[in-house]
């Protein structure tokens, strides 16, 4: 620490700006990029995303010849070029529910809603930053993803696909869709809980437990009911077949938004009718 | 200027800020003076919008806080409970502030050397001391040049060269025309830095007036007599409200009669007084007895409701 300035006196601010929302936006992506648990979250996900294809496609390649044709034939491509997104979902949910629940847990919020004391405009930014941001680094790494297992995968004429046979780019494309909205998603449940541990464990609830708990349910019921749970419905956007009983990419992608849309609708409400 | 009408706040079944109306001023520094969990934090919160109040109002320079264009201009704040991410740089915390108004990074530069954290600007704030911690939270309040300061117990944690200029800062600041609302439970404190007092206690108001008057009307009450006829004076003085109390030397406490009334009297009786000293009681003692009075007033109040 150094000493303090000599003169108690506070130089004046020549010029006075009002709150703008881009201003805001630029604020938050300033507070995005200076902890280091986003640094850490986002170089896992994106690592992951590639890291297991990588790893899919070489040990493929690698027992290919050991393998039964019923084992070959159940092998996709696809499901090993995006076998990362499943994977990466985690971390971008956790950093997702962090990004506001750190602001509690500190304290932080207070200062932040001092500044922006309207509220509103510093979850959209929040939103607006994160989706940008996670988006920007997915959609390369599923892309890496998808020509690294390609290449690895080129002398097995089974397993070849190009990106423009039908549904191939939807599919890569859409993982990477799938990811950000899944951040959106646990951004709004750190909203709605305001704690680490239990935004988390509210988005894992829903992701992980809420899904196999389906099964326990008769099977024309599972099928029934299981396509419109969140998991289920957003997985869709990155699925190459689907059975009968699951919804098209395109209804599938609309109801996990209409899920993450809902989020956000509690989490406003509640952050400007709450005292922090 | 700070106008706050019937302000009240509940937190579940506790009051916590109990009807509390009063105005701070610009070109003073106002002293909000009450023992601990009086209300002032949560005054100050409700001040900023952090919290709704259950009933009443309070506007900052015309307004509700939310409703300006450029809050950081209108109100800068320090509040007492930590409001900055451990994880973040104190250079980072400042600049993502300044970033929502445009403010500029040479502004964020200038106040961390005004309070001398230039050397740790860039160290994340979780290994700040309270006094660091403090500071940063000083030049948080500054950054956006603001008309209002509010300040909840700024000189916890610092050293006395830190209470010794920031005394110096509000004093300056009020001197510009700025409004100064500092909060504080010590009264030595207030003496030496406000010009002017709002005493709450229980969330209630006890007190909005001058440091001067307010010693003064707590301590007028009590004179020292010495004097050669020290059992007549007595006999001549008693009657309702008025009661003695030894001091030093074989002099006697007067409580509940002014200078004014004793001499009158003594000289009436014909009894010589070999002193007679209004007792100046220091800002402490005039508070812990507004307070004591507040205090009992509010379980009388209890009991008679039981």
């Amino acid at each position: 620490m150094t000493a303090l300035a000599p003169t108690a006196r506070l130089p004046r601010l020549d010029h006075a700006g009002r709150v703008k929302f881009h201003r805001i936006l630029l604020s938050e992506w300033t507070k995005l990029r200076s902890v280091r648990s986003t640094k850490w979250s986002l170089g896992v996900g994106f690592l992951l995303t590639i890291a297991f294809p990588v790893l899919f496609a070489v040990v493929t390649r690698t027992h290919w010849g050991s393998m039964s044709p019923q084992d070959r034939a159940d092998r996709h491509p696809l499901d090993i070029a995006l076998a990362g997104v499943n994977v990466a979902q985690l971390a971008i949910a956790v950093l997702g529910v962090l990004l506001i629940s750190a602001e509690y847990s500190t304290g932080s919020i207070r200062s932040t809603f001092t500044a922006v004391p309207k509220r509103l405009p510093v979850l959209w930014a929040k939103l607006i930053d994160y989706a940008a941001v996670s988006l920007a680094l997915i959609v390369p790494a599923v892309l890496i993803s998808f020509f690294a297992s390609q290449a690895i995968l080129h002398n097995i004429g089974q397993l070849q696909i190009s990106f423009s046979d039908p549904g191939v780019a939807r599919s890569v494309i859409g993982g990477a869709i799938y990811v950000m909205l899944v951040g959106i998603f646990a951004l709004s449940m750190g909203a709605i809980v305001r704690n680490t541990a239990g935004g988390i464990a509210a988005f894992a609830a829903i992701f992980f437990v809420l899904p196999p708990l389906m099964f326990v349910l008769p099977t024309s019921w599972n099928n029934a009911i299981s396509q419109y749970l969140p998991s289920e419905a957003g997985r869709q956007l990155f699925a190459l077949q689907h059975a009968p009983h699951t919804l098209t990419p395109l209804a599938g992608g609309l109801i996990f938004a209409a899920y993450c849309a809902a989020a956000i609708v509690i989490a406003a409400v509640l952050l400007v009718r709450r005292d922090v | 200027m700070i106008e706050a009408r019937e302000l009240t706040k509940d937190y579940g079944a506790k009051r916590a800020v109990d009807g509390l109306s009063f105005t701070v001023q610009p070109g003073v520094v106002t002293g909000f003076l009450g023992p601990n969990g009086s209300g002032k934090s949560t005054t100050m919160r409700l001040i900023l919008g952090l919290d709704a109040p259950t009933r009443g109002d309070v506007t900052v320079n015309g307004r509700h806080y939310r409703d300006h264009a450029a809050p950081l201009h209108e109100v800068g704040a320090l509040l007492e409970a930590r409001s900055v991410h451990t994880g973040r740089s104190a250079y980072n915390h400042l600049l993502a502030l300044a970033q929502t108004h445009g403010i500029p990074k040479r502004r964020v530069a200038e106040l961390i050397d005004l309070v001398g954290l230039h050397e740790v600007a860039r160290k994340r704030t979780g290994q700040f001391s309270l006094g660091m911690g403090q500071r940063l939270g000083i030049a948080q309040a500054l950054l956006g040049d603001p008309k209002t300061v509010m300040l909840d117990e700024p000189v916890n944690g610092l050293d006395p060269e830190g209470i010794h200029w920031i005394r110096n800062l509000l004093k300056g600041l009020a001197a510009e025309g700025r409004t100064v609302f500092v909060s504080s439970h010590l009264m030595s404190e207030m003496a030496l830095t406000a010009d002017h007092l709002i005493v709450v206690g229980r969330g209630r108001l006890i007190a909005d007036t001058s440091v001067d008057d307010f010693v003064a009307r707590a301590s007028q009450k009590v004179v020292v007599v010495r004097s050669p006829e020290l059992q007549r004076l007595r006999e001549t003085l008693a009657g309702p409200g008025v009661s003695f109390e030894p001091a030093e030397r074989g002099a006697v406490e007067v409580h509940g009669l002014t200078a004014e009334q004793v001499g009158d009297r003594a000289a009436e009786a014909g009894i010589a007084l070999h002193e007679l000293t209004p007792q100046q009681a220091s800002l402490e003692e005039a508070f812990m007895n507004l307070t004591r009075d507040e205090l009992e007033f509010a379980s009388e109040m209890e009991e008679a409701a039981a």
